[in-house]
């Protein structure tokens, strides 16, 4: 009996999560077109979010590009299909792992940050003296950090895939002894505009994403230090299971365009 | 206006102090926690007045209902005439200008220095200081004003307790308010730090002809600062007067905040 209370408590509770979530995010594509626009707090927050997450989304990309090759490797060997590895590598990457490990590494690293630093403002009343200031703190705060986010991760996206791409060329070329200009120029003729605009209009979502979860998490933290580290904690599974979802659905759609 | 005739046959005008700040049955609840059942204020022009109650009975509640930070269940705010409830965004934030408010654990933006702290509020509120105004100007009389020009380009983090107290409160002097609010000015601080920071009140008061209204439960700064004082007991005004009468009531609530 417990239980089933608690568990309808806890999907209520979710349904609530989603519903203030959505109104969040009215409340941002209202407050997104309505003058004065904060240029130069988007500008600071664009390069805080590139440069905050630059050096990981470089790591963990050429990684990914390295073990993706070096796994595929000798299966396309057996099969006699190495010369596909190019194309293999770089419809995976592009279409797929490349905004995806993206997307969760920023999860990880921005929308934690985010919640965590609104937090933490909303805790030390920073937020209510940005309001008795004449500030609107949701423009300055959450308008510019979610558009910061929407902007900067395809950018983080490109530069994720010419890394993992580069990390699985360099593998190519020690071991197969493959040029990279071969590599590249196979790569490139594998992908297509069905390929790169999908991926690039999913990376804005998840953007958008990450941006709204991390200050939808932190604008409306409860007091205390304790509700500080809840924001950053729950703004990285939030956005996480809401990336996968976007992703499902991203990629429903665009095989229904495939298929046209 | 009041006029008095007094025995000798000539005619005196007494001034009636002009009514700045006026509540009158706020009532203010969070679920089942009735905070405010009816609480009724008067602040006059030029006048300090401290509300004195336990922790939780309130007092910033009520302190945040009077600028619009919080909206009260029922009740009539009006500061300098005007009805806070009937205010739209614009108007309330012009208004806003006029109060200052020095938040109890300072409030300073952590990301901003001291002087890009005390630049925040006259990004909207420039033009109230006059077109040709020197920024600069400004912001080293205001922090001269608390005896710390030499902070300007600190970060909040390298400020001590004290120190953080004198920034907010120059933050709050930079638009030269009619009105300050202080919630628990002294909370936190050390007796002798207490004492300069009710000092700095009293000068900054004195200097600018301010009306404040403070928020305390330190009886020490209630004496030194106060020259009318309320008592919240229960989320209503339990009983008024000045210091030196509160402190011979018999009234074992009021005889419970002088007890030492």
């Amino acid at each position: 009996m417990g239980t089933t209370k608690s568990l309808t408590g806890g999907i209520k509770d979710f349904f609530l999560e989603i519903g203030e979530l959505a109104y969040f995010a009215g409340r941002f594509f209202k407050e997104v077109l309505r003058p004065p626009f904060e240029y130069k707090e988007l500008i600071r927050q664009c390069y805080q979010m590139g440069n905050r997450s630059l050096v990981l989304v470089l790591v963990t990309g050429f990684i990914i590009g390295l073990v993706l090759t070096l796994q595929s490797r000798p299966t396309l060997i057996e099969f006699g299909a190495e010369s596909w590895m190019p194309n293999m590598v770089g419809i995976s990457i592009v279409r797929e792992l490349g905004p995806v490990i993206t997307a969760l590494v920023c999860a990880g690293r921005v929308a934690s940050g985010i919640g965590a630093e609104l937090g933490s403002m909303r805790v030390t009343e920073q937020i209510d003296a940005m309001e008795v200031s004449g500030t609107n703190p949701f423009k300055y705060l959450v308008v510019t950090r979610i558009l910061a986010a929407t902007l900067m991760l395809p950018l983080l996206v490109i530069l994720g895939d010419a890394i993992a791409l580069y990390g699985s060329a360099l593998v190519e070329n020690f071991k197969g002894n493959v040029s990279f200009q071969l590599y590249f120029n196979k790569v490139f003729d594998a992908l297509d505009y069905r390929d790169l605009v999908p991926a690039t209009i999913k990376s804005f979502f998840f953007g958008f994403a990450i941006g709204l979860v991390g200050c939808f998490k932190g604008y409306y933290s409860k007091k205390g230090t304790a509700g500080v580290g809840l924001a950053a904690n729950t703004a990285v599974v939030f956005t996480s299971m809401l990336l996968f979802v976007i992703d499902f659905i991203a990629v429903f759609i665009s095989d229904i365009f495939y298929d046209l | 206006m009041k006029v008095e005739r007094k025995n000798t046959n000539v005619q005196t005008i007494k001034e009636e102090p002009e009514l700045i700040m006026h509540i009158e049955g706020l009532h203010k609840s969070f679920g089942d926690n009735h905070v405010l059942n009816g609480f009724n204020m008067k602040l006059y022009k030029g006048e300090n007045l401290v509300v004195m109650g336990k922790s939780g009975s309130g007092k910033s509640v009520m302190i945040k209902c009077l600028v619009g930070l919080i909206a009260p269940d029922s009740g009539y705010i009006s500061v300098m005439g005007k009805e806070i409830k009937d205010l739209d965004r614009p108007t309330l934030d012009d208004l806003r200008s006029d109060i200052g408010f020095l938040f109890q654990g300072s409030a300073l933006y952590d990301s901003m220095t001291v002087r890009e702290n005390l630049e925040f509020p006259m990004r909207r509120h420039r033009a109230k200081l006059g077109k040709g105004s020197d920024l600069d100007a400004l912001v080293l009389e205001a922090l001269e004003n608390v005896g710390l020009a030499e902070a300007i380009d600190l970060m909040p983090e390298e400020l001590s307790g004290g120190m953080k107290r004198r920034v907010a409160l120059a933050r709050t002097l930079i638009l030269r308010p009619k009105i300050i609010l202080y919630d628990e000015p002294t909370s936190g601080l050390d007796p002798i730090t207490a004492k300069e920071i009710i000092e700095l009140m009293r000068s900054i008061q004195k200097k600018y002809g301010t009306s404040s209204l403070i928020i305390t439960h330190d009886v020490d700064c209630a004496r030194v600062i106060s020259e009318r004082m309320i008592l919240l007991v229960d989320g209503i005004n339990y009983v008024e007067g000045t210091y030196e009468e509160l402190v011979k009531s018999a009234d074992p609530k009021v005889e419970a905040f002088f007890k030492k």
